[in-house]
């Protein structure tokens, strides 16, 4: 669990966060930018002292100003990510690797289990973490090893460059293993993708998602662009002008106003985790069990028990008071209207309970007035297949 | 080279060499620190102390060595403890000349370091700190190493102006022959001398090639660092 409660006022500017989540997980701190994210990562990793407040990362307190004391950032074992690398120009990439390294082994932290024998298989890790953590929470992950992540990261080819030789997908990446090579108990990111343009970013993304399945490490994300939360995020902390506005999982926060304020009408919509019940190759397809229902959706390359999340945009959502016939649309979630919330000045955002899961669908305020939609109407909402696409994102099977 | 200077020469040659090498090594690692505090740290009195730093610049060297004789003459404050307690007389001796050029080629190697230290990107500096490096551990081997270029153009600068200190090195040390007479005190004895001018000319010349080799050695240092560097 990571909890924190803290006060930071800094030229003009008054940070004010509150929230707790639960770790291992992706938790994205998501907001517009200056709204103070950065400010807060930084918090939790010590650059910067608060001005009041706690910060407790599972048994361990990092800071407590009431109790007037703070773990100096070298010992906090909290790995960072920077928005700008921040490789060091005169190591080449394996000695960046192993500074971080090196220095948790003079500290004795993250040794290899009994044997010290290979490391374990990646897939094995993720089951022996969550482990750990439902015995007790105290123990320390396994150490995680350079050649695992040498591995991971697919960085084989880059140990001898200097890191003015290194494109800036591949920065990034070199930044990522060497955080993660000093045995962190917790990562931040700070915005890792932001400097990369959109083929660098899809380059990194992979990796990204590689290390919160494999390694079962805590990360905090931090992240302006809601399209990396939804792929990456399995808690989201949602910030504005330095509060925390609202907080929760990704599938919570999705559906709550305040998500709206910041990313605009048109990217509202509710996220999904289903796991994959057939899949279709040949046309790129596959079925997903969503709550009491089926949800085809446009998915390549998963097989069949996959997690997947699916975001189904508001204004993508039609909603029907019959169950309707000769459609194209191919899918129809039967469910009943829990919530009508006013949108727009001509819009309704309906929410619609469909088994446990909301979907929600922004209909025109005529519609909902035409077709007398009330809380416990009962409706189905109808999904384009192909409305899915780029909106589904494989996710942990652990987490 | 015995061929080429006599031996009166070669002691020169070689005391200025000395002198100005002892001078490096020993003001380079207070520098540094001078440096280091000047830069980051904020205190109170910390213009105090950059004005002193600089001192020497604007004082005549005439005037630092004879502070320095009033301070580490034998009967001086200083002076006179270091001869009493551990037997080390600095006026009038080697060691004195080089006590002399270090105080007077302080405030150049101040300056070039802390230009250097300036440039280095505490961003850097906080990523070690993320990854387990305490201050020490950080200074050695993140911010160091990043003001690398800053230092040596310092030590060189400091180095090559040691070669030619004269006022400070002359009323402090005075002019022995072979202790004290480095390059420029044996220039200025051979002009002061009847029939000295071969010897002044040959020795202004051997000037000139040591500080053309100097700023030579200074601009390769310079490339391979750079390149070390990865720049």
């Amino acid at each position: 669990m990571l909890r924190v409660s803290t006060l930071k006022k800094r030229d003009g500017f008054t940070l004010k966060a509150e929230f707790e989540v639960p770790t291992p997980g992706v938790v994205a701190l998501f907001g517009r930018s200056g709204c103070g994210k950065t400010t807060l990562v930084n918090l939790i990793s010590g650059l910067l002292a608060p001005d009041e407040g706690r910060i407790q990362l599972n048994d361990t307190v990092l800071t407590d100003t009431r109790a007037g004391m703070s773990v100096p950032v070298e010992q906090r074992r909290i790995g960072y990510v920077f928005q700008d690398a921040r490789l060091f120009p005169h190591f080449t990439v394996l000695g960046n690797l192993r500074y971080g390294l090196k220095r948790s082994r003079r500290r004795g932290v993250g040794r290899v289990g009994p044997l010290g024998g290979a490391a374990p298989a990646a897939g094995a890790r993720a089951g022996a973490a969550a482990g750990t953590a439902a015995a007790g929470g105290t123990a320390d992950p396994p150490a995680i090893e350079f050649d695992e992540v040498v591995e991971l990261l697919g960085l084989g080819s880059l140990l001898d460059r200097r890191p003015y030789q290194l494109s800036g997908g591949e920065r990034q990446r070199v930044g990522l293993g060497r955080a993660l090579l000093s045995q962190p108990r917790l990562l931040l990111l700070d915005e890792p993708l932001a400097s990369l343009d959109m083929a660098r970013r899809e380059e990194v993304l992979p990796y990204l998602e590689a290390l919160r399945d494999h390694l079962a490490m805590p990360m905090v994300y931090v992240s302006h662009q809601f399209d990396e939360v939804l792929q990456l995020a399995t808690h989201v902390v949602l910030m504005e002008a330095g509060r925390v506005v609202t907080h929760g999982t990704l599938n919570e926060v999705s559906v709550r106003p305040e998500l709206r304020a910041i990313v605009g009408p048109d990217a509202v919509g509710s996220v999904l985790d289903g796991i994959v019940t057939r899949t279709d190759p040949a046309q790129g397809m596959a079925d997903l069990r969503l709550g009491h229902g089926t949800l085809f959706v446009s998915l390549q390359n998963v097989a069949v028990g996959a997690r997947v999340r699916v975001q189904l945009l508001a204004r993508d959502i039609i909603l029907a008071t019959q169950k309707p016939q000769g459609l194209s649309v191919r899918n129809e979630l039967q469910g009943v209207i829990a919530e009508l919330a006013p949108d727009d000045h001509d819009g309704v955002l309906v929410k619609v309970d469909i088994g446990g899961e909301v979907v929600l669908s922004r209909v025109t305020q005529d519609a909902a007035t035409a077709l007398n939609f009330q809380p416990g109407t009962r409706v189905w909402a109808l999904v384009k297949a192909v409305s899915t696409r780029g909106h589904t994102f494989r996710v942990a099977t652990g987490t | 080279m015995n061929d080429l200077l006599s031996p009166a020469e070669l002691d020169a040659l070689r005391l200025s060499l000395e002198v100005a090498g002892r001078a490096v090594a020993f003001s380079l690692p207070v520098a540094i620190g001078i440096a280091w505090i000047l830069t980051r740290v904020r205190f109170p009195g910390r213009s105090v102390l950059d004005a002193f730093v600089h001192l020497p610049l604007v004082l005549p060297p005439v005037a630092v060595g004879y502070v320095l004789l009033v301070l580490f003459g034998i009967n001086g404050a200083f002076g006179g403890w270091l001869h009493d307690r551990l037997g080390i007389q600095l006026a009038f001796t080697t060691g004195g000349a080089a006590l002399a050029t270090a105080v007077m080629s302080f405030p150049l190697m101040v300056r070039a370091i802390r230009i250097a230290l300036e440039n280095v990107d505490l961003g850097l500096e906080a990523a070690a700190r993320t990854l387990g490096a305490g201050p020490w551990d950080r200074f050695f081997t993140i911010t160091l190493p990043l003001m690398l270029p800053g230092v040596l153009a310092g030590a060189v600068t400091a180095f090559a102006a040691g070669l030619g200190e004269f006022g400070a090195v002359i009323t402090f040390a005075a002019n022995v022959p072979g202790v004290t007479r480095t390059l420029p005190l044996a220039l200025y004895t051979a002009i002061q001398s009847p029939g000295g001018d071969p010897v002044a000319f040959r020795l202004a010349v051997l000037s000139l090639i040591l500080g053309l080799l100097g700023l030579l050695a200074a601009e390769l240092l310079a490339r391979y660092v750079r390149r070390l560097l990865g720049r």
